[in-house]
């Protein structure tokens, strides 16, 4: 059985990125970083720590992903390889489709080796279903990344692109942050449900995946 | 040497250096023509890449194009290929008004390598070769041993050689075994004998019936192989003349 095309993408970029971790290496570290100072800064106490932890966590994964979204597009255009796919039979969705998977996968890594760090340095004990920060943070991080590589193609022929995507990712992604940072803060102190959160930031991330994946081959094929 | 002749339609041109590039001349009992440029211009904001260009290529033929640097030669290529469309005019690729409908027809080698550094040759090409279904694509491996390298060279693409580069570039634009062959400088930065060896092997392309095009500041290299030599200036076709392979007498050793 033929392999669908965004998994031929997939695999090559996750083949690209075990040869040179560029992405995960700034990633986690910038993102450590974050963690590290607020804790330094804050010292908050246990009730403070639950309040505010939702929102770092979201913020620091927001901007360590921009750094690596900034990238996404790099080695496609380094030797015109982008031109080479977009002489290809394969649709242009695909190749957006395999490489938001592959962005994902990057971020939910760090997410995942940065959360036990977290719960020492913030000292937190979830009042909350804990299991639902499982569902939370997929689902905002498949909303930053589905806009991210989006916007990251739509700036590549641009002089200041790594100016340019902040400037267009943070203002739309903005519902989908109000959604994890306050589903997070709900799971963690146990004070509301967040089940209405959570089914924004579904609702946000189909509506976002689909107008891209129907977008992508015009700005694929746009002139610079 | 081919006699040309003088046509009123631009549709079939070919300019000369006496004639304004939408003047056109095509040769006696014309083979099929593949793509055709009707007074196509393309502008870069207010630069004029090219300038109401008229030309016709035809099947199995090899038309080497030159021109100093700025003179539309890249251009032409990147809109023959579709990653470029024309400003104004009209343009036909294997019929299609957009040659994008007929990309898996059309292979286009780039001054870039066009491929992954991290990637061996072998490993690009699987890449690309999994892009291009639907086509009898070679093997990944004959791609290569048909440029002369190695396929079971375990090295990245970032650690070849210029020359070595150049040869995986061409082997990707072979896989699919397309019928129009883009290839712009492709013997820039190659050593004399990997620049033969890459002129044998378009010879034989050519004798398969498939066109190519190649751009190349290096004439006397590129020459032997030329069916026509198409040069251009600012934009504009300044000339179309026979090559000496028109003439019958390609012999790329003679070179050396």
């Amino acid at each position: 059985m033929r392999q669908p095309y965004f998994l031929i993408h997939l695999a090559k970029d996750l083949r690209l990125e075990w040869r040179s971790k560029d992405a995960i290496n700034s990633m986690l570290f910038f993102a450590v970083l974050v963690v590290v100072l607020f804790s330094l800064a804050f010292d908050p106490t246990r009730e403070a720590s639950r309040q505010i932890a939702g929102g770092i966590l979201c913020v620091a994964t927001m901007f360590a992903a921009v750094s690596a979204l900034n990238q996404a597009w790099a080695r496609e255009l380094r030797h015109q390889v982008l031109d080479a796919q977009r002489m290809a039979s394969a649709p242009g969705a695909a190749l957006f489709l395999g490489k938001v998977l592959a962005n994902f996968i990057f971020v939910m890594a760090v997410e995942i080796l940065l959360a036990p760090l977290f719960v020492v340095f913030y000292n937190l004990h979830p009042l909350g279903n804990a299991w639902l920060l499982g569902l939370v943070m997929p689902l905002g991080t498949w909303a930053l990344i589905v806009n991210g590589v989006f916007f990251a193609a739509l700036s590549i022929r641009t002089r200041s692109r790594e100016l340019l995507l902040p400037l267009l990712l943070f203002p739309i992604f903005i519902p989908a942050l109000l959604g994890m940072v306050l589903s997070a803060n709900a799971i963690l102190t146990g004070d509301s449900d967040p089940g209405l959160w959570i089914k924004l930031l579904a609702g946000y991330d189909i509506i976002f995946t689909t107008i891209s994946l129907l977008l992508f081959e015009v700005i694929l094929h746009a002139e610079g | 040497m081919r006699a040309l002749e003088l046509t009123e339609s631009p549709l079939q041109g070919l300019a000369t250096e006496s004639a304004p590039s939408t003047a056109a001349y095509t040769p006696n009992s014309m083979p099929e023509p593949i793509a055709e440029l009707e007074s196509v211009s393309k502008l870069y904001g207010t630069f004029a890449a090219l300038r109401k260009v008229s030309v016709s290529f035809e099947r199995g033929r090899c038309y080497v194009v030159l021109g100093a640097n700025g003179a539309g030669k890249s251009t032409l290529l990147r809109m023959l290929a579709g990653l470029l469309r024309p400003s104004y005019g009209r343009m036909r690729v294997f019929g299609e008004e957009d040659p994008a409908n007929v990309r898996d027809r059309i292979g286009y080698m780039s001054h870039a390598t066009m491929l992954y550094d991290e990637f061996t040759g072998v490993e690009n090409l699987r890449y690309f070769a999994n892009l291009y279904r639907g086509r009898a694509c070679m093997k990944p491996e004959e791609a290569l041993e048909a440029v002369g390298l190695d396929p079971s060279l375990n090295r990245p693409v970032g650690q070849y050689s210029q020359g070595m580069r150049q040869r995986a570039s061409l082997a990707r634009v072979l896989l699919s075994q397309p019928e129009l062959l883009l290839l712009d400088e492709p013997f820039s930065n190659m050593d004399i004998e990997s620049a033969h060896q890459m002129l044998r092997l378009l010879e034989t392309f050519r004798s398969e019936q498939r066109t190519i095009l190649l751009t190349t500041h290096q004439r006397e290299l590129a020459e032997p192989l030329a069916d026509f030599m198409l040069r251009l200036r600012a934009g504009s076709v300044e000339s179309l003349s026979d090559g000496p392979h028109a003439q019958g007498c390609f012999a790329p050793e003679a070179g050396r």
